[in-house]
């Protein structure tokens, strides 16, 4: 069988709410062989399981649908598949509504989807902590049972695998749940490269082209600080695109005529984005060593990367638990000159005292003055006296609803009862939320891996 | 001898991300001359004295091949994730906060370096 020497992988979306242009804009604007869709991180988790205990038929990206209608054409047309972790919580009934996005377009026949699933554990937890599984968490060693009550969900990171089984079953589509964001990448690759599971180099240097473009445009120009005036025409920006090659080099790139910029700078500020020890990336597909990554720039918009190094991956996957902690609420207010920091000290003061008075306990009452230290701290040093306006901005966090509730209602009143020229209060009442918080552990594989599933829809 | 004193904004560009209560920032020198006096100088207790207060404990690793360090700054996102109050409860610009800290620039590449932006 022959292998084809460059696999083209384009970058769809870099998170739940990227820039919804993109994903059709790659399909157009150029020749690709695969557009991958990061929707999960954490925290959409933990939204999208609380729109799932709400309606049973949600919990998965519903953006992506509208998506895969406007694409799915041009898709059936050109050949491109398409690599989705957009499933959420609900990857079943994700894939269940772009599979009749597909019949309403006229494509039944042609698009073929690989559902993923085996992630979600949550039905499973009882009988796995029976069976002497600890679910210790990873940052502070505690048993699970600590918070088992709470639990609302728990998902295991899912690698490559399922991803490359649903290729080679012959989806174009493919949705899944927890499948990592590196994983939607090294999917394919190993797929059409036919890349040996155990061959650690080209599996990290997968992973990382995964990496590259989990995050969208930050690697093609977007949030890029180097030289940032420069990179001209971000209302145009180009996504990444990875053009592979069997070796496990690749070059990062983006579509002719797009704005942005694909240089050094902007693919090593991703390299370095949520980094821990460079030397160990560890996935569920293999360990990357980041230290031993080469790039070069080769023409305009095109960086050569080489010389990627892996080691095995290990015998654990990591899980998400994700449970209910309590609630949170954050108000502002603007308060301007003369005096702005001071007036805005006052106010802080005088609520403060009010909801002790009024017999509220929080966990923590955080109060940051926007514009003068809410992103430096005292770094920022101290504030120009004569600054036009800062905002107050007081969060407050409890186990339990009521004190939340309380303070939600005590911002507005300092309007009209608290220190002078104040304004800024139009989107009424700080809203409660609930917070969903995160215990990471680690699984043995095989406790997991043989309840994954692919099917064909 | 001490060199020019100058804040690491003009001598490198960064990135910072977070993994629960714990922010990274990626370090990258602007030039691969400039590496070596960022790895000689900005190294974990230094950075730890600059985020004094706010973080409570600091690692260091090295990227020559990156021209970059990489920090992870622990306890510096007030619970981090969803229990943070913090603006920047996922650390997207504690990059910007370490671009503060001030290093030597020894004086052989101070007359390039020095304020390029003035």
């Amino acid at each position: 069988m022959s292998r084809p020497r460059t696999v083209r992988v384009a970058a769809g979306q870099g998170f739940w709410g990227d820039w919804l242009e993109a994903p059709l804009r790659q399909v157009r604007g150029g020749p690709i062989d695969y557009l991958v869709l990061d929707y999960l991180a954490e925290v959409t988790m933990s939204i999208l399981q609380k729109q799932r205990s709400r309606d049973p038929a949600t919990g998965y990206a519903r953006d992506f649908v509208s998506q895969m209608e406007r694409i799915l054409p041009d898709v059936a047309d050109k050949g491109i598949r398409v690599i989705s972790n957009a499933g959420g919580v609900n990857p079943r009934a994700c894939a269940t509504a772009v599979r009749a996005a597909a019949d309403r377009l006229g494509l039944g026949e042609t698009i073929r989807i690989g559902l993923v699933t085996g992630d979600d554990l949550m039905g499973r937890l009882d009988e796995l902590v029976a069976g002497g599984e600890p679910f210790a968490n990873m940052d502070t060693g505690r048993p699970l049972s600590d918070v088992r009550d709470h639990v609302r969900a728990a998902n295991a990171y899912l690698g490559m695998a399922p991803v490359v089984e649903a290729l080679q079953r012959g989806a174009n589509v493919v949705i899944t749940g927890r499948v990592t964001d590196t994983g939607l990448t090294l999917g394919p690759l190993v797929h059409e490269f036919g890349w040996q599971p155990d061959d650690w180099d080209r599996i990290a240097a997968g992973t990382i082209a995964g990496h590259i473009l989990e995050c969208g445009a930050q690697s093609s120009g977007g949030n890029l600080l180097k030289d940032w005036r420069s990179v001209k025409r971000l209302d145009d920006v180009g996504f990444p695109i990875v053009e592979a090659q069997a070796d496990g080099s690749f070059t990062v790139t983006k579509h002719r005529g797009t704005g942005g910029v694909v240089n050094v700078a902007s693919v090593t500020e991703q390299l370095v984005y949520e980094m821990g020890d460079p030397n160990a990336y560890i996935t569920p597909d293999g360990v990357a060593d980041f230290t031993t990554i080469q790039l070069r720039q080769t023409a305009k918009d095109r960086v050569h990367v080489s010389g990627i190094r892996g080691r095995p991956r290990t015998p654990m996957l990591k899980v998400s638990v994700a449970w209910f902690y309590g609630y949170k609420a954050v108000g502002t207010l603007v308060y301007s000159w003369p005096d702005a920091v001071d007036k805005a000290k006052a106010a802080d003061a005088i609520l403060r005292k009010r909801l002790k008075s009024l017999g509220l306990t929080f966990e923590q009452v955080l109060t940051e003055l926007v514009g003068v230290n809410a992103t430096h701290g005292r770094l920022g040093g101290d504030p120009d006296p004569d600054i036009a306006e800062v905002m107050l901005r007081i969060g407050v966090r409890a186990r339990e609803r009521e004190p939340v509730e309380r303070f939600s209602r005590e911002i507005a009143p300092l309007v009209l009862t608290g220190p002078p020229s104040v304004t800024g209060f139009a989107g009424g009442r700080p809203q409660v939320e609930e917070i969903v918080a995160y215990w990471p552990a680690l699984l043995t594989r095989e406790l997991i891996e043989p309840l994954v599933r692919v099917e064909l829809l | 001898m001490p060199g020019t004193r100058i804040q690491l904004r003009y001598l490198a560009h960064a990135r910072s991300g977070d993994k629960g209560d714990t922010a990274n920032v990626g370090l990258i020198a602007l030039a691969p001359e400039l590496y070596p006096v960022l790895e000689a100088q900005v190294t974990a207790k230094r950075v730890a004295r600059h985020f004094k207060g706010m973080v409570s404990g600091v690692e260091r690793f090295e990227l020559p091949n990156l021209t970059a360090l990489n920090f992870l700054l622990h306890g510096a996102l007030d619970g981090g994730g969803t229990l943070s109050l913090k603006t920047d409860a996922q650390g997207k610009v504690f990059s910007t906060a370490l671009l503060r800290m001030e290093i030597d620039l020894p004086r052989k590449l101070a007359n390039r370096w020095r304020n390029r932006d003035e």
